[in-house]
């Protein structure tokens, strides 16, 4: 941090401690750039590809056409409602899941071995590659009840549970004792204390947390693949029968060679990066609006 | 963590009992409900384990030792896995390579250099790397970035013509998608994680001892090299071991631009293959044996990941807990 620097500088350091210095502080700032390189490009990229071929009928029509058909016929919708309601079941499966799991950690558990294992654990679940979750999924759900959206939104639900529940605790964490203790004088239980007073003070984190454990899980292709399968019409039942996602369509269209399908994946990850970038941009309102405690 | 938390919470006021009988009952459920949230955690993580090697089973029982060697041929059943272990190994090595100086480089630029107003937008944009989906590092990775690399590659292969180790790593490419390729988009993909881990790392790292560096008169990169460094060592070993957790796991871009190809080669240009992306690639039209054998690659893909997390994660661990009794 440069404040810690010295205010006056009284020594002048020799030409080679110098310049040494320079290029690493110029090597440092290289590292951002070429990071930004390939982000810029990307980015540019889908716009470019993506937003000739997004229009009205595109996002709102169906149903998804064959490969072969040229670009301009049919649309993305039921890979569209497919991603927002198994990415929304997902959440609802896991994020009050996450959240509970972070109480305990934090408010019941403490320092006590159960609370450390299960923290140390969740950690490690982050870590997990998301087609062992689908993998995991096909194993004890698909083989015995078949494709479905549900099945997906498990396997969504499993990569997103760790994560809620590490940035929940985070959260949690910064809410200061003093509020617990004045709870407790007042005579209130201790589930009414973190029902009432901890959480509140705390939701604006969670919130945010569970966003862009959202936004992450609204991209993933690997765990959908063998959980919802694929169609081309919507199915309204997210409960039974196949379905699709925005982020299967494009991994099945990416390597067709007609340039209709190709087209069709660039309108679908406009699209997949549009819903992520929307669900990150409220995560950081809401951290912005509601956050009492922070770092 | 609190010391209220520890203590059984007083009974509601007026009560004329001894305070701690008088729990109700839904103070107890809500607790219970919460502890098995947090061991559904645990309970997930031995499901996993035990549901994918039950699928597995088959594989491992007929092919026995044989699952390490590289036949793959699902025509004449045999499932061996070596050639996709290496195809893992190799991507995830190259992307380690490319992108730890990137990210420890960025960790530093963040925690040494710029002021913090300025570090929050540079997060945010690293950030942003790991917004964009895998898919669309795919996608974008085979139409636009491989066609574009072929070129570099070709060059780059003509240019290493009959220089002995060279020659046998850079190739003449049969086309874009590649090992390297895809250890270049796995790069791009785990860079914010090394970069997030590091910084925290980089920020235990007491003032004090930067403050003495400087006042000694050491130039930025001196203080750094003899204050920050030598105290996070072992951390950044546990951020780049979870960056290579990351990339092995990595399912989607790495299918769609590594190129198909199941061989051992030192060719870095030449099309391979590595575990989750056969597994991505295959699984819609396999069964029986050949299902079981993709499952299988899954436990063993389970199985490295795992390993790998424990240790980074208690490498981490012991560290920052290390720092903080210092």
């Amino acid at each position: 941090m440069t404040t810690m620097e010295p205010a006056v500088d009284l020594r002048e350091p020799a030409g080679w401690r110098r310049s040494k210095n320079r290029i690493a502080t110029a090597l440092m700032v290289l590292a951002f750039v070429i990071v930004l390189i390939p982000l810029g490009f990307v980015l540019y990229t889908v716009i470019a590809r993506g937003a000739s071929t997004i229009s009205w009928s595109f996002l709102t029509g169906g149903p998804i056409p064959p490969n072969v058909v040229p670009a301009g016929i049919g649309g993305m919708w039921p890979a569209i409602y497919g991603t927002l309601v198994i990415t929304g079941l997902a959440a609802v499966i896991a994020v009050p899941l996450g959240v509970l799991g972070a109480i305990y950690v934090n408010e019941y558990g403490g320092r006590g071995p159960l609370a450390r294992v299960v923290r140390f654990m969740s950690d490690v679940m982050t870590g997990v590659p998301s087609i062992v979750m689908g993998l995991f999924i096909f194993s004890i759900w698909v083989l015995h009840f078949g494709y479905s959206g549900l099945a997906g939104a498990f396997a969504l639900a499993c990569l997103m549970l760790p994560v809620v529940i590490r940035s929940s605790e985070e959260m949690l964490k910064l809410v200061p004792d003093p509020l617990r203790e004045a709870s407790y004088a007042l005579g209130a239980t201790k589930s009414r204390v973190t029902l009432t007073v901890v959480l509140p003070a705390a939701i604006g984190g969670i919130v945010s947390g569970a966003l862009l454990a959202i936004a992450r899980a609204a991209g993933e292709t690997a765990p959908l693949l063998f959980t919802i399968l694929t169609v081309t019409a919507t199915n309204a039942n997210v409960f039974k029968g196949a379905n699709t996602a925005l982020s299967t369509q494009i991994f099945t269209n990416a390597t067709q060679p007609y340039l209709g399908a190709q087209a069709r994946a660039w309108g679908a990850a406009l699209t997949l990066i549009a819903i992520a970038f929307i669900l990150m941009i409220v995560a950081r309102l809401v951290t912005a609006r509601f956050t009492r405690y922070s770092r | 963590m609190s010391t209220a938390a520890q203590t059984d919470p007083a009974a509601p006021a007026g009560s004329a009992g001894p305070l701690a009988h008088r729990r109700p009952l839904g103070d107890h459920l809500f607790q219970i409900l919460a502890a098995a949230a947090g061991v559904l955690v645990l309970v997930i993580l031995a499901l996993i384990a035990i549901s994918t090697s039950q699928q597995a089973s088959s594989w491992f029982s007929t092919e026995g030792w044989k699952i390490f060697t590289v036949d793959w041929n699902p025509a004449t059943n045999n499932f061996g896995a070596m050639s996709y272990v290496y195809g893992t190994v190799i991507t995830a090595a190259i992307a380690i390579i490319l992108s730890v100086p990137v990210s420890v480089g960025l960790a530093l630029l963040l925690t040494e250099v710029v002021p913090r107003r300025w570090a929050r937008p540079i997060v945010y944009v690293v950030d942003l790397l790991a917004v964009v989906p895998s898919v669309v590092w795919g996608l974008w990775g085979i139409l636009v970035f491989a066609p574009w690399l072929f070129h570099i590659y070709t060059s780059i292969a003509s240019g290493v013509k009959g220089i002995p180790v060279l020659d046998a790593l850079f190739g003449q490419p049969v086309s874009g998608a590649s090992f390297f390729t895809c250890g270049i988009i796995l790069a791009f993909m785990i860079t914010p994680i090394v970069t997030s881990l590091s910084r925290e790392i980089f920020a235990t790292v007491p003032a004090i001892d930067k403050e003495g560096a400087y006042a000694l008169g050491a130039t930025r990169l001196e203080m750094i090299r003899g204050a920050v460094w030598p105290h996070s060592q072992g951390g950044v070993v546990g951020a780049v071991l979870l960056g290579l957790g990351r990339a092995m796991g990595e399912t989607i871009a790495a299918a769609l631009v590594i190129g198909s190809s199941p061989v051992i080669t030192s060719h870095l240009f030449a099309a391979g293959y590595d575990m989750p992306a056969v597994i991505a690639n295959q699984f819609g039209e396999a069964s029986g044996e050949f299902r079981a054998a993709l499952i299988g690659l899954g436990v063993m893909l389970f199985v490295i990941t795992i390993v790998i997390n424990l240790i980074a994660r208690g490498v981490v661990e012991r560290s920052a807990r290390r720092k903080r009794g210092a």
